[in-house]
C-alpha cells in the first residue's frame, strides 16, 4: 500500500517523540526523588542565602581573577608566538612551532604540576602568588599556544593586498603590521578568543590539585571543600551550585560568540 | 604637485632595462625596456597573463624582479642600499580592488600614511586629505567607511589617499576592472583631471577610449614582451604587428 510521502513522515516523528516521552517518564518513576534532592539540592545550603555568598564572593571572584590573569599573559605570548611563527628568519618559526606543539600535545594538568611541584623544587624558587601562580603560568604556557595558532590564522586571513597598500605609502614592515594587519586580525580572532576566554574558565577549575590559602580558592576548590564541610557537608549539593555558577558565567559567553560570527559572516 | 619641482627634468620618472620575472617556471617578463618620462601618461595594454600588471608592481619592487635594472627618478630601486619605503613613498599605487583600510574611515585612509611615513602634523594631513577628497568629488564623506561606499566611490577614495602623499607620479593597476560599468566614468573622470594637471601616470587598462583621449604613448605588452609602443592613436588606428591587430580587434 503506497503511503503519501507527508504522512510518512508525520508517522516517523509522532514514533520519534513518543519514544522520548517514554524515556523521561521512565527515568522520572524510577529515579529516587527524595534522595535526589536530599544529595544534590540540600536546602540548608541551597537554598538562597544559603552558601551562595562564599561561592560567589569567594569561588567566582578568584575564578575570574585567574581567568583574566591567564588570559591576559596568554594572549600577550600568543602574540609574541604568532609574529615568530610567521617570521621570515627560520630559528624564530621553529621555535615557536616547537613551543605551540609543545604545549598542545600534554595535559594542562600535568603542565600545572610541573609548574606547581616540579619548578619550585628544581629551582628552589617560588613564582609571585605561590603555588596558586605557578598554576597560572601553567594555565598561561599552555593557553598561549593554542592562542598563537587562533592568532596566526587571523593574520594570515588579512587579505595581501592591505599589506601592499600600505607598504606602497611607504609605511615599514612593522608599522604595516601594527597600523593595517595587527586591527584587522584581532576583529577576526573575536570570536575563537572568546571560545579560548570560556575554556580558560573552565581550566582554572584544574587548579585544585594545587593547595590553597583558604581566600585564595577559586570555585570548584571551595566546592569540593563544602563536600566535606559547611551546612551541605556529606552530599554533592556544593557541586551543584558551582556547575550553576560555572553556567551562568560560561553561557552568556558563548551565545556572545555565535551572535559575534553571525555578525561577521553578515559583515562579508 | 608640477613637474618643476623636480630636480632634473632629463631624469625619466621609470626606466626599466633589461627585466626578467618568473613564477616558479612560468617566466612572465622576457626582457622588458620600458621609460615613463616627467609629466608623461603612458598606458600600457594587453591580454591578460601578458605581464602588464608584474611589469607596474616591479616599479614599486611590490614583486621582486629576477634580473633587469629599474631606476625611479634615476634611483636604483634594486640596490639593497636604497631607502625603498621613501622610493614607495613617493610613487601612488590605485589597485584594482582598492585595497582601501576597512577598519578606518575615509578620512583615517587619507591621513594614517602622511602622518606616520610623510610625518605631518595631524591637522595638516586632514587639511590635504579634504582637498584631495574634494579633487575626487567625494567631499562630505569624511566619516564613511569604505564598506559603505560604492566601488566607484571606493576607487576614488584609494586616488585620493594616493594623492594625499603628494606622489611624483601615479601607477593605476586595471583601476576600472573591478568597478560596475556605470561607475566606470566617475573614475576615469578623475584619471584625466589628473593627466591634465601634468601628472605622471602608467595605467595598465582595458579602457582603449581613456588610452586615445589621454594617454602621451601606448605600450602593447603580450607573452612577457612589449611587442609595440607608440601615439595611442597611430597604434590603435594602424597596428603594426599582427598580434596587436588580433588583440585590438576582439577588444575594440
Amino acid at each position: 500500500m503506497a503511503m503519501k510521502r507527508t504522512t510518512k513522515r508525520r508517522l516517523v516523528q509522532g514514533v520519534l517523540y513518543a519514544v522520548l516521552l517514554g524515556v523521561a517518564v521512565a527515568l522520572a518513576l524510577v529515579a529516587d526523588w527524595p534522595a535526589i534532592k536530599a544529595n544534590f539540592f540540600k536546602s540548608e545550603g541551597f537554598v538562597p542565602p544559603g552558601a551562595w555568598g562564599e561561592l560567589i564572593t569567594v569561588g567566582v571572584k578568584n575564578t575570574l581573577i585567574y581567568t583574566v590573569i591567564a588570559f591576559a599573559g596568554g594572549l600577550l605570548l600568543a602574540l609574541l608566538l604568532a609574529l615568530m611563527k610567521l617570521s621570515p628568519v627560520g630559528p624564530y618559526r621553529w621555535l615557536a612551532t616547537a613551543y605551540i606543539e609543545f604545549f598542545r600535545g600534554l595535559p594542562a594538568l600535568l603542565v600545572m604540576l610541573f609548574m606547581a611541584f616540579g619548578i619550585t623544587i628544581a629551582f628552589q624558587w617560588t613564582p609571585p602568588g605561590g603555588s596558586v601562580g605557578a598554576g597560572i603560568v601553567a594555565l598561561i604556557l599552555v593557553g598561549s599556544a593554542y592562542m598563537a595558532e587562533t592568532l596566526r590564522a587571523g593574520i594570515q586571513a588579512v587579505p595581501k593586498g592591505q599589506t601592499e597598500a600600505a607598504r606602497s605609502l611607504g609605511m615599514s614592515g612593522g608599522r604595516t603590521t601594527v597600523t593595517v594587519v595587527l586591527p584587522q586580525a584581532f576583529r577576526i580572532v573575536i570570536p575563537p578568543l572568546t571560545n579560548e576566554f570560556v575554556l580558560l574558565i573552565k581550566d582554572t577549575s584544574l587548579l585544585f590539585v594545587i593547595g590553597f590559602a583558604a581566600d585564595q580558592r577559586e570555585l570548584t576548590t571551595l566546592a569540593r571543600d563544602f563536600l566535606a564541610s559547611g551546612p551541605t557537608a556529606g552530599t554533592s549539593t556544593s557541586l551543584v551550585q558551582a556547575a550553576i555558577l560555572y553556567l551562568v558565567i560560561t553561557l552568556p559567553l558563548t551565545q556572545l560568540v555565535g551572535w559575534l560570527e553571525k555578525r561577521q559572516r553578515r559583515s562579508r | 604637485m608640477t613637474a618643476t619641482t623636480r630636480p632634473d627634468a632629463a631624469t625619466a620618472a621609470i626606466e626599466v632595462r633589461g627585466l626578467h620575472k618568473s613564477f616558479g617556471s612560468n617566466e612572465v617578463l622576457k626582457g622588458i625596456d620600458f621609460h615613463v618620462d616627467n609629466g608623461e601618461v603612458v598606458c600600457v595594454i594587453g591580454p591578460s597573463g601578458s605581464g602588464k600588471s608584474t611589469l607596474l608592481r616591479c616599479v614599486n619592487r611590490l614583486e621582486e624582479p629576477d634580473s633587469g635594472q629599474i631606476l625611479v627618478e634615476g634611483v636604483d630601486i634594486i640596490d639593497p642600499e636604497t631607502d625603498l619605503d621613501a622610493v614607495r613613498s613617493r610613487i601612488g599605487i590605485v589597485f584594482q580592488q582598492f585595497n582601501l583600510f576597512p577598519h578606518m574611515n575615509v578620512l583615517r585612509n587619507l591621513t594614517v600614511a602622511q602622518e606616520k611615513v610623510r610625518k605631518r602634523s595631524r591637522k595638516e594631513a586632514v587639511e590635504v586629505a579634504r582637498a584631495n577628497l574634494e579633487k575626487v568629488g567625494l567631499a562630505g564623506r569624511e566619516n564613511a567607511y569604505p564598506a559603505h561606499l560604492s566601488g566607484g566611490q571606493q576607487q576614488r577614495v584609494a586616488i585620493a589617499r594616493a594623492l594625499s602623499m603628494d606622489p611624483d607620479m601615479m601607477l593605476f593597476d586595471e583601476p576600472t576592472s573591478a568597478l560596475d560599468p556605470e561607475l566606470v566614468g566617475d573614475v576615469l573622470e578623475v584619471m584625466k583631471t589628473l593627466a591634465s594637471e601634468g601628472m605622471t601616470m602608467m595605467v595598465v587598462t582595458h579602457e582603449m577610449g581613456f588610452a586615445r583621449e589621454v594617454g602621451d604613448k601606448l605600450v602593447f605588452m603580450d607573452g612577457g614582451v612589449i611587442v609595440e609602443e607608440g601615439d595611442p592613436r597611430e597604434v590603435l588606428a594602424a597596428p603594426q604587428h599582427e598580434r596587436t591587430r588580433a588583440f585590438l580587434s576582439k577588444v575594440l
